[in-house]
């Protein structure tokens, strides 16, 4: 009977897998703007899309974003995670930015 | 209540003493380098109101987890967490009315110095690092099931680290990264921070573009009967599917197990912060096994298999409604576990920081 049952737990685990990567969607491509961008602009936006991944490649693997904190305890943060989660220096710097653009 | 909170420090039962410490880790605060706009210290956690049914006993435990963090400098962190939990429950025998205890306690106290960009030394009373459940999903805004895994106790050391600790990122790129860490934690029977002698540490190895981690951890305790534990984990959080799998085996001189848990939220209809969006399907399968008879290790003293079912819904607001149900079998006797619980996460600045 404990057997029949974990059997079938384990195929409803295997179901969710199987649906979840079903339901994974691929990013609309991104375009290459055609409009000029002066450098300084590509480069932080660069660093913001970094720091983005950076965020959703660490952060949330543990817990959901938050809806929202102030600026002023944006370092403290990050470098709270850079401990707790063994980034490094420059994804901390990224993540910063990120949270600072 | 299994509770990780109280299960990492168990001897923790003067209050007094407790919020002496708390005031302590405050004085460490108020002393902190404010910083330049974004260096503040911080308050953060969790509060939350949870209930369980075990066995067709109810019991309701309020509870609030903060933690405070806050830079001294430019290389040092100091970081705090504590837990006040107050537990009631019936009073049995057809008497009216309820039975309550109370708990407060420090979970971690450390320094934080960042030594190297691939090492950071760490000193004071920390979590022992022992695969993966202790450090990263206890508190109570972060855990998808109100209960720790069956096998939460190996490697802990019966209770938590009170030394030093490397650990950081030996190497790092956009394709893969191995962390590492390494403590050795003396023997304390100071009532706050107790601990006990012991060294061990964890290697992993994080797949950023595959989302896939995997890892091993090994300690071993050094006084009374020196034994081993060894463990291993795997998550997997595929990109784009909201979806998250965790895994953790371990084993110990007396017993082994592991759990596996899944959950998951679908984009399918408006996306994550829609109606549908919001719920949160959980499951988790675990078997322990015991090895022999010696039961010292906090595992049920007989083999045993569970699963648990969840459903939370994430509310706007950092709010989350957790509620699952668990059947557990073992030749000791088979028995279902209801929870439901409502937790709210709380993050903000310790007090107005320069602009």
């Amino acid at each position: 009977m404990t057997s029949k049952y974990f059997l079938f737990v384990v195929l409803v685990m295997a179901s969710v897998s199987v649906l979840a990567l079903a339901a994974q969607k691929s990013d609309a491509p991104v375009t290459a703007s055609t409009t000029k961008t002066p450098v300084a602009t590509k480069r932080l936006l660069r660093q913001a899309d970094e720091g983005q991944r950076i965020f959703e490649q660490n952060c949330t693997r543990c817990h959901a974003s938050p809806e929202g904190f102030s600026p002023r305890i944006s370092g403290t943060i990050v470098r709270h995670m850079r401990v707790r989660a063994s980034l490094s220096r420059h994804e901390e710097e990224a993540l910063l930015h990120f949270f600072n653009p | 209540m299994r509770m990780a909170c109280t299960i990492s420090k168990p001897s923790f039962h003067s209050s007094t003493r407790s919020i002496l410490c708390l005031i302590f880790a405050l004085g460490v605060l108020a002393t902190a380098h404010s910083g330049l706009g974004q260096d503040t210290p911080l308050i953060s956690g969790g509060a939350g109101l949870l209930t369980e049914t075990n066995g067709g006993k109810t019991t309701y435990n309020p509870i609030i987890e903060p933690l405070l963090a806050a830079q001294l400098g430019k290389k040092v962190l100091v970081e705090s967490r504590a837990a006040l939990l107050e537990s009631f429950s019936p009073k049995g025998g057809g008497q009216p009315g309820y039975d309550h205890s109370h708990f407060i306690g420090l979970t971690f106290l450390q320094g934080d110095y960042i030594a190297t960009p691939h090492a950071t030394v760490v000193g004071g009373e920390f979590l022992i690092p022992f695969n993966t459940y202790n450090e990263r999903l206890t508190p109570i805004w972060i855990g998808n099931f109100q209960d720790a895994p069956l096998i939460f106790p190996l490697g802990l050391l019966a209770s938590g680290g009170l030394g030093g600790m490397v650990r950081g990122n030996a190497i790092a790129s956009s394709r893969y990264s191995i962390n590492y860490n390494y403590f050795y934690s003396t023997r304390s029977g100071n009532e706050q921070f107790s601990s006990s002698r012991g060294t061990g540490g964890r290697v992993g190895l994080y797949l950023p573009e595959q989302r896939l981690e995997a890892g091993f951890s090994y300690d071993r305790i050094l006084q009374g009967t020196h034994e081993n534990f060894y463990g291993t984990y795997v998550w997997w959080e595929p990109e784009d599917a909201a979806f998250r799998l965790r895994s953790e085996f371990g084993r110990g001189e007396h017993a082994q197990g592991y759990w596996v848990e899944a959950d998951y939220r679908t984009r399918a209809f408006g996306g994550l912060d829609s109606i549908i969006g919001r719920f949160e399907p959980v499951l988790r399968i675990q078997q322990t096994f015991r090895l022999n008879t010696i039961a010292s290790d906090g595992l049920p003293p007989a083999n045993t298999q569970r699963a648990d079912f969840g459903l939370n819904y994430n509310l706007p607001h950092d709010i989350r409604i957790l509620t699952s149900y668990a059947r557990q079998f073992s030749t000791t006797g088979n028995h279902n576990v209801w929870e439901t619980g409502i937790v709210y996460r709380f993050l903000f600045p310790a007090w107005k920081g320069r602009e």
